[in-house]
């Protein structure tokens, strides 16, 4: 039986570097390749040696697929094509091949020059990397090689974020990567047609959460910001440098035109200009409301927001500052909330999901007293705030995309287990599939029942359709034909063109079959009155009385001739063809039962 | 042989039909490959064919049609066919059998399908004739197992409008035959061909459309396209879904896997809410806008659709409106801390929670949070019609309203703040609630604030607290836009008349009087004193208590805003202030507004004083004029009234000093240069009269019929005039006969007022009508100047309503001294931006002047687009000029205004004539009184300094 195997290299049970393994048909597919943000050792990558031991990777892999820029989905890249060696095509779309290797270099720097680890990528990898890159468009089919396909959908997670369809004959994956299912300030809501794939992969971060309406949420952000910038405070929002800072800044560049602040708001420097180059290059990828007034104005020209200095972050009165990256865990943002935090006036709001061991994770989780680096121990004054605006669809969310694409199965990633376990028994409940949730090296193998489509003759299937009424989709039709199945294609085709075809003369097969009747008439009125009876009987067939003697229904013929030793008993001859088989069997059965007393 | 015999053929028919057809089928017999023959129908396909040769078109396209082998013109004939029936006054009895027989043995299932369009055409036409419409249907059930999708969806859009309808003991076959038709159509709701599935649920809408009562059994069946792969096909099927709630509303239908059982009109609403959230956008607006009208559905399920359970990491948490609320009853709001943790609380039972519930669950909250704004505009549209019936919805959508006005579609918002109006009546704000409506009104868009200003004339507020923000925030509105000061103390008007009791603790702030110290008289002409004052005053209405606070500026400033300001200002009943507080005497009448007595009494005293010396008329005339126009500057709600009537009074004057002329009674050739008072008397009265008739609105028959009167009166004055003047009987002659012709329209324009015009000029012209006839033009003269005397002063009649179109321009204000610069040959575009009241369609009558220092004059019709219409009667222009002129060396000034254009062909009476007869009275009737068409004047001109360069070389 044909199966689908996935195997999570990563994100199987947790979030982050996401690494998923897929098999389908033969074709191995490896979707996203990312790092683990909570770890500073071998953990942070995923264990490429699963997939082979010595060899190159190309062999085994027939292609590799980015849903999004985020770092936990496209961080081991350049590990794994340059230093682990992969030469085969690497699928994204046009966005996220604009800004990925700009996040790459970023977290290179990081690692490489403020942690000083040796053995690292180089930015030499990173741009080799991304010359292996295949870039792609929403919707549009990309044929890997001769049977593997693959179909981009919008997500919504952040710029160019996508869901992908992989599909080898009529077995198919749908992988998720991170989607969001309402639509925010600057982005879209998912969307997917009713593809009804195999296997829907989908990430699970919010799997316990119903959430607010963004309205709710927006408003409370603001009055935060809002309330804090009045008191004289200072508010630290740690982002991801491209995605919901992108969001915020459109958020809080209107509300402070509409109310007429003065406040100045930041953004650190560095990855800003080129990030929002690329969000105003990218405008098709964004929301209706961008979309259609960037003609007058470009939204990601900010007139408030002004580019964060170091030394910005002592001078006095309020002030907003976006900084990256989003879990405190390194960077420009550790440094300023570490500045910060001391001061109960002071106000710092996660807008994102963080993750296990970040500083961001323990502040949140109500630890007041952080150690730092060098057993210092920072004490924490300022308000911490959590605001949900990481794209991630709740809950309802994912329901919501698991009716659109009606998957036959769902296997749950990117999410911790325990809320996973919820999820999973909710989508079993309500949709009555199976849902698996692999854990990282664990593989899930479904077995799948692909229709197999089979080329008809167009002669045949007129011929067959004239028979019956019109075809109808929800009901299997009976016909005949002879399946041909030759150089890995299927055909149906009448018999005459399969004898013709594979040079061979027809046969035919008769069956015979001899009904002793008692009727001491003469042969001819015996016929006579099997005639007159079927005639009777089988009114819808033609029913014919030959000059000969015989009789014929349809194509099936009866005779008689009287029994050579019992005059009074008749021997009826029915022959008819294979073809005829179920009407022949009918008539002998029938013709047993004797004929009706004549009167 | 054959070609002979066709040009035999064509030479009969030329002879009966002598145009086009005979043309058409030689064209057609000429034709040598399809290709050609395609080209000819083309041709001929562009111009119109007459009525009386439509059948010999048909007879010879159908000849034609038997012998082409060719798909493509048998196509083209077919659906010419269908054109021809649809010629007026053609009636395609005689084609139908024709018609019919084609399809026998059409192969192409294009054509075929083109056929039955064609059939569909006929029998729309004969729908009168239900045996033919029976035998289409017939047809077309026929050919429903056709393998083309293309033919089954016209065979199934045949049935939809033609399948019969009538039901009735008297017919019981064909009630039979109804019940057929659905049944046909229902069984295509599971065709394969998704398009025939769209096609057969249209068709099944069409017949509910014709009245036909559709049978509650298909209600399951449409519930299953519901889940349909393709969007045209759900989005039909939740339009049926819909009809089917409306007609069986109260019936029960079981709920799938339970043994429970639901009022249909709530499984339904259940179901639509659903698809809310579908995948297809178009299906998603179908869904929120229907859900509106389904005013039936409990009010348990309703308020479903604005409930979300959330929840985090499996706690039950509140929303954010939830707890805003608690707080707010907590008493905790003022206290200005914080807004309270969003903690989850308890744990949820995770068996409880249901994900994708089919019932209403948070239908709105998805469709407000929607991606494209159309979707988003329809679910507030919605909620504005549900909350209109439930005033407990309307309570519970309030949050959701409130959030909606910071969408960041100004649409949207737009949209939200107007259905918030229109439910204001059954909710109270939130201070909460309040500060973000507030929050808007810095909104740079003018349509939204005012719109917003209007929903705070009718806000209910719950606090003085509120009322105060209102203030606070209306004032800082004002300050940031001062073009919205009319605005915002309209708004403040009705907030304080609103919310007496809760002003009342606020005056000695606002007034920032003091109980020891005298404080500074504010400044008079400050708007935002002003608009202080028109809340305060309005509240002090109903509370007797407040003068008490007024320090003694205060009721200085109330008597002159009471005089300036008297549409803001109300009537106080103020201590020793006898004067002012004696109108409102408890002993006249509360309909009886004093004003509206004294604009009748004084038209009385005008009407009754019929045969006053000439003198005492003039004066009586000019006095009473003068009462009406300073009555219409003072109370804004009779000024159109009042202004109507000094008008017309103004015309009568005119017309009497006119004839008081002494130049009547010299001799002709001596005062030829004093006849002008009298001329211009003419001409103005003429203006005057357009005016009254297409200046205000509100203006009934009666008053028309007195208007065209006067115009008559003005007329003959003009000829009686002329004939003084001119030497010779040449010209009288003719001006004569367009006189008595225009006498002779007035009377059939007008024959039922006729009786009550008793003794007036046209009464009595018409008595002499014989005479007038056949006189000569200088006794004609005659006879018109004693009558013009003689005859007596028409009373004019007041409608119930009535005003006077005005329009303002607010810009450009024609402060500015900085000239607007451009290069000379190249246009510059000038903002305007201008109210109009009571103006009727103001996309075809508004025009935009603009007059040039050269004399040169430019109008402009703005685009149908520009118009707004923020409230009735209302109506406000933002439209671009653009002004170009060659070079001049001083920026000069040029004059911008709007015209309201009028078309005599509009007016009122001809208006209401029966449309049939219309076009012929026209026809028969070249009166040169109907095709006038004119422009006036009806706002200040506004000054704009312009400068155009010379273009540099």
């Amino acid at each position: 039986m044909p199966e689908i195997k996935v195997t999570p290299l990563g994100a199987g049970q947790d979030v982050g570097r996401s690494c998923i393994l897929v098999s389908i048909a033969g074709k191995n597919v490896m979707l996203d390749c990312g790092m683990h943000m909570g770890y500073n050792d071998d953990r942070r990558f995923p264990d490429f040696s699963y997939i082979t031991q010595n060899g190159r990777l190309t062999d085994f892999l027939d292609c590799v697929i980015i849903s999004h820029f985020h770092l936990d989905h496209c961080g081991a890249l350049p590990y794994f094509s340059e230093m682990v060696g992969y030469d085969g095509p690497i699928y994204m779309t046009h966005p996220t091949k604009a800004i990925c290797p700009i996040l790459l270099e970023d977290y290179r720097k990081i690692t490489v020059d403020k942690k000083g680890e040796i053995n690292f990528f180089t930015s030499q990898m990173i741009k080799d990397c991304m010359k292996k890159v295949v870039a792609v468009h929403l919707h549009q089919t990309v044929q890997v090689d001769e049977e593997l396909e693959i179909k981009a959908y919008y997500a919504g997670h952040v710029l160019g974020a996508a869901m992908f369809q992989i599909k080898v004959g009529c077995e198919s994956v749908v992988y998720t990567g991170d989607y969001n299912m309402t639509p925010d300030r600057h982005l879209g809501a998912a969307w997917i047609d009713k593809c009804r794939p195999d296997l829907l992969i989908s990430e699970s971060t919010y799997a316990t959460t119903i959430r607010d309406s963004k309205r709710c949420r927006e408003r409370d952000f603001l009055k935060k910001v809002h309330e804090t910038v009045e008191r004289g405070g200072k508010v630290l929002i740690p982002v991801f440098a491209l995605g919901r800072a992108q969001e915020l800044c459109i958020l809080l560049e209107t509300f402070w035109e509409r109310m007429n602040l003065k406040a100045p708001i930041y953004f650190s420097t560095g990855l800003t200009e080129k990030a929002n180059h690329y969000y105003k290059l990218f405008i098709t990828w964004t929301n209706q409301k961008i979309r259609k007034t960037f003609v007058q104005r470009n939204m990601f020209e900010f007139k408030h927001i002004k580019a964060f200095d170091r030394a910005f972050a002592d001078n006095p009165g309020p002030m907003v500052v976006f900084a990256t990256p989003g879990m405190l865990h390194a960077g420009q943002s550790l440094q300023i909330f570490k500045k910060w935090a001391g001061n109960e006036k002071n106000m710092v709001i996660m807008p994102g999901y963080c993750v296990q061991g970040t500083v961001g994770h323990k502040i949140l989780s109500g630890q007041r007293k952080l150690e730092m680096e060098g057993r210092q121990i920072l004490e924490v004054k300022m308000q911490v705030e959590y605001m949900s605006f990481s794209a991630h669809a709740d809950a309802k969310g994912i329901m919501q995309l698991i009716r659109q694409a009606e998957p036959r199965n769902v296997l749950l990633v990117h999410g911790e287990a325990k809320k996973m376990e919820f999820l999973k028994q909710k989508i079993e409940q309500e949709f009555h599939v199976s849902c698996y949730m692999p854990a990282n090296g664990e593989t899930t193998t479904i077995f799948t029942n692909p229709s197999i489509p089979v080329d008809i003759s167009l002669g045949l299937l007129k011929r067959e359709t004239a028979l019956g009424l019109l075809p109808d989709v929800r009901k299997p039709q009976l016909m005949h034909g002879t399946l041909i199945l030759k150089d890995n294609s299927f055909r149906l085709v009448s018999p005459e063109q399969a004898l013709k075809e594979l040079g061979l003369t027809e046969h035919q097969l008769r069956f015979t079959c001899r009904v002793h009747i008692q009727d001491p008439r003469k042969e001819h009125e015996t016929v006579l009155r099997v005639y007159n009876h079927l005639k009777g009987v089988l009114k819808d067939y033609s029913v014919q009385h030959l000059p000969d003697g015989s009789i014929t229904v349809e194509s099936i013929l009866i005779q008689a001739t009287a029994h050579s030793e019992d005059q009074g008993t008749k021997v009826l001859l029915v022959s008819w063809t294979y073809q005829d088989e179920e009407l022949g069997s009918y008539l002998t059965s029938l013709l047993k039962k004797g004929l009706p007393q004549s009167t | 042989l054959q070609q002979q015999h066709e040009d035999l053929s064509a030479k009969k028919l030329r002879l009966t039909k002598p145009s086009k057809s005979a043309a058409l089928h030689v064209d057609l017999c000429k034709a040598t490959s399809p290709a050609d023959a395609l080209q000819y129908l083309l041709q001929f396909a562009r111009k119109p064919v007459e009525v009386e040769s439509v059948e010999g078109v048909v007879r010879i396209l159908l000849e034609h049609y038997y012998k082409e082998n060719d798909a493509s013109v048998r196509l083209k004939i077919a659906s010419l066919l269908g054109l021809l029936s649809k010629t007026a006054g053609f009636s395609p009895d005689c084609i139908v059998d024709d018609a019919i027989n084609t399809l026998q043995n059409e192969k192409s299932h294009q054509v075929l399908a083109q056929l039955l369009d064609t059939l569909l055409v006929i029998g729309t036409k004969l729908t009168e004739n239900p045996s033919v419409r029976m035998r289409l249907v017939e047809v077309a059930c026929k050919h429903l197992t056709d393998s083309s999708h293309g033919v089954r969806n016209k065979c199934l859009q045949l049935i939809g409008c033609l399948g019969p309808v009538e039901k009735g003991a008297a017919k019981e076959a064909e009630s039979q035959a109804a019940r057929d038709v659905q049944k046909i159509i229902g069984d295509h709701f599971n065709d394969q061909d998704p398009r025939v599935r769209t096609a057969a649920i249209k068709a099944m809408l069409q017949l509910h459309e014709r009245g036909l009562k559709l049978q509650q059994a298909i209600y399951s069946e449409a519930c299953k396209l519901l889940a349909d792969d393709y969007e045209q096909v759900r989005s039909a099927a939740v339009q049926l879904i819909w009809v089917l709630s409306q007609l069986y509303p109260e019936s029960i239908v079981p709920i799938p896997s339970s043994n429970e059982e639901i009022r249909l009109v709530d499984d339904a609403f259940g179901k639509i809410c659903h698809m809310v959230s579908d995948g297809s956008w178009v299906v998603r607006v179908q869904a929120a806008k229907l859900l509106g009208s389904m005013q039936q559905v409990s009010s348990h399920f309703l308020e479903q659709t604005l409930d979300k359970k959330l929840m985090s990491d499996l706690r039950r948490k509140r929303t954010a409106h939830e707890r805003a609320k608690e707080l707010y009853s907590s008493g905790e709001f003022s206290s200005g801390r914080k807004w309270g943790d969003d903690a989850p609380k308890e744990e949820i039972d995770t068996g409880a929670v249901n994900l994708i519930e089919s019932g209403a669950c948070g239908a709105f909250v998805h469709g407000l949070e929607d991606e494209m704004y159309e979707v988003r505009i329809a679910a507030v549209e919605a909620l504005c019609m549900l909350a209109q019936s439930s005033p407990s919805f309307a309570e519970k959508c309030l949050d959701f309203l409130v959030d909606m006005f910071n969408d960041e579609i100004e649409e949207v918002r737009l949209q939200s703040i107007h259905t918030m109006r229109k439910i204001s009546n059954n909710i109270t704000l939130r201070e909460d609630q309040l500060d973000t409506v507030l929050a808007v009104l810095e909104d740079s868009s003018r349509d939204i604030r005012e719109a917003l200003h209007e929903l705070l004339c009718c806000t209910n507020v719950s606090t003085k607290e509120g009322i105060h923000l209102a203030l606070v925030e209306l004032l800082k509105n004002l300050t940031k836009y001062p073009t919205d000061r009319e605005s915002i103390w309209k708004c403040l008007k009705f907030l304080g008349s609103r919310h007496p009791t809760l002003v009342l603790p606020l005056v000695p702030e606002l007034l920032s009087t003091h109980p020891f110290f005298d404080t500074p008289e504010p400044d008079m002409d400050d708007p935002a004193y002003i608009a202080v004052l028109v809340l305060i005053f309005n509240a002090a209405k109903s509370c007797p208590t407040m003068p008490a606070l007024f320090s003694d500026h205060t009721f200085r400033h109330y008597a002159y805003l009471r005089d300036s300001l008297s549409h803001l200002v109300p009537p106080l009943r103020l201590p020793g202030r006898k004067l002012v507080s004696s109108p409102v005497s408890p002993s006249i009448a509360p309909h009886e507004d004093p004003s509206q007595q004294f604009l009748h009494q004084s038209l009385e005293r005008v009407y009754n004083l019929q045969h006053l010396d000439p003198q005492g008329i003039q004066e009586l005339l000019e006095f009473t004029i003068r009462d009406l126009q300073r009555l219409g500057e003072l109370q804004s709600e009779l000024a159109g009234m009042a202004d109507f009537t000094a008008t017309y009074l103004q015309c009568q004057l005119l017309l009497t000093k006119a004839l008081q002329e002494k130049l009547w009674n010299v001799a002709a050739p001596l005062y030829v240069k004093q006849n002008a008072l009298a001329s211009a008397a003419a001409k103005q009265i003429l203006e005057e009269t357009y005016k009254m008739e297409f200046m205000y609105s509100g203006v009934e028959s009666r008053q028309v019929v007195i208007i065209h009167h006067m115009r008559l009166q003005a007329k003959a004055l003009q000829l009686i005039v002329t004939a003084r003047t001119t030497r010779g009987a040449e010209p009288l002659f003719g001006m004569c006969e367009k006189f008595l012709q225009e006498v002779d329209s007035f009377q059939r324009c007008f024959i039922s007022e006729l009786p009550h015009m008793q003794g007036s000029f046209v009464d009595k012209l018409l008595d002499l009508m014989p005479r007038l006839v056949t006189s000569k033009p200088s006794e004609v003269v005659k006879i018109l100047q004693t009558t013009l005397r003689q005859s007596t002063f028409l009373h004019l009649p007041l409608p119930e309503q009535l005003h006077r179109a005005t329009a303002n321009i607010i810009e450009p204000t024609g402060e500015s001294d900085n000239p607007l610069r451009f290069t000379s040959g190249l246009v510059v575009a000038l903002d305007v931006d201008a109210t109009l009241e009571h103006v009727q369609d103001p996309q075809g009558t508004v025009k935009v002047q603009v007059l040039y220092p050269d004399g040169q004059a430019q109008i402009i019709h703005p685009k149908p687009a520009d118009f707004r219409n923020p409230g009735p009667g209302r109506h406000r222009l933002i439209t671009q000029v653009y002004l170009s002129h060659t070079a001049w060396t001083e920026p000069c000034q040029i004059e911008v205004r709007l015209l309201l254009a009028y078309n005599s062909n509009r007016s009122k009476a001809s208006a209401k004539m029966p449309k049939s007869t219309w076009s012929e009275s026209l026809e028969t009737l070249p009166q040169p009184e109907n095709g006038i068409e004119g422009t006036i004047p009806f706002s200040k001109p506004v000054k704009v300094f312009i400068m155009p360069k010379p273009a540099r070389r």
